[in-house]
């Protein structure tokens, strides 16, 4: 019997693979976004920055930067939940994904519904893939800053799935 | 306040470079230029929904300023269809229409085009409208 995979092997693996799929959205990159992973489940990080700002008066974060912030923790999300079972079963490594990067789902249409104002502070975002076929996914995301239960945005998504081959 | 100056006091649209075109009587129209930056799928070089998401908004928002009588507006939602994927290297024009205004609400069309013969993307929008107090 082969013993289990030691605790440090499996976490160094799943956080390159997340890296090497985060890494690879240059815009993602440009707004500072980063991801916190807990077993599968994934929270999106918007650290704050001036240049995020969209109403200096307030100051409030810009509508767009917190659209951008769901729909990247979106397919983020999306991606990862289509790439986790191939990783856990070892057809995929970390290796494949960096030199092969994994095709992205398409953004169909995006709604987000704009709770409360962005205020100067990091953002986090969760979202949960509430239906994933082989062409379609619909998935939705909540989005918070100082307290969990007061979402300052939420959206829903539909996207058209990358096709094997 | 001229054209530049309104995006110059917009910091993210001034990191997304964007150029405000035209504006007037409840209408604008914004652009913004391709940057490898702004890409959300580096396989295709097409940038990323987000982006476009930004200018619609930025570029809807400024069409409610431009109505008559406002003040200040926040978005309370936005839905964008993404038609296709725009050109990599194109520029983007985004054009807005607040095309139904009640006393708090301002509804908003928006389309985006990269140049080719279909838009890249439509938006619809509604925004808070706040008029200024009639002084009668």
């Amino acid at each position: 019997m082969t013993p289990p995979e030691p605790v440090q092997a499996v976490k160094q693996r799943r956080d390159r693979a997340l890296a090497s799929l985060v890494s690879a959205v240059p815009y993602a990159q440009f707004l500072g976004i980063y991801f916190e992973r807990h077993g599968d489940e994934l929270t999106a990080i918007l650290p704050y920055d001036e240049k995020l700002i969209g109403n200096p008066l307030l100051p409030a974060i810009h509508g767009g930067v917190i659209a951008s912030f769901l729909e990247v923790a979106a397919i983020i999300e999306l991606s990862w939940t289509t790439i986790w079972p191939d990783l856990e079963a070892g057809r995929v490594t970390p290796e494949d994904m960096a030199q092969n990067l994994p095709r992205l789902p398409k953004t169909i249409d995006f709604t987000v519904d704009f709770l409360r104002s962005g205020l100067p502070r990091d953002g986090y975002a969760r979202a949960r893939v509430n239906r994933s076929g082989r062409r379609y996914a619909s998935v939705h995301v909540e989005a918070w800053q100082d307290n969990r239960a007061r979402l300052f945005a939420q959206a829903t998504g539909h996207f058209l799935m990358p096709q094997p081959g | 306040m001229n054209a530049q100056n309104f995006i110059n006091a917009l910091p993210f649209a001034k990191a997304l470079e964007m150029r405000l075109d035209s504006i007037g009587e409840g209408r604008a129209e914004i652009s913004m230029p391709w940057d490898a930056r702004f890409v959300g799928d580096p396989v295709t070089g097409v940038i990323h929904g987000g982006a476009v998401s930004a200018l619609m908004d930025t570029c809807g928002g400024a069409a409610v300023l431009s109505y008559p009588g406002a003040t200040t507006t926040a978005t309370i939602d936005l839905r964008i269809d993404y038609m296709r994927a725009a050109s990599p290297g194109a520029r983007i024009v985004a054009r807005a229409d607040c095309y139904h205004v009640t006393r708090n609400v301002a509804f908003v069309r928006a389309t985006a085009h990269d140049g080719g013969d279909t838009p890249v993307a439509m938006a619809t929008g509604a925004f808070t409208f706040a008029a200024r107090e009639e002084t009668a």
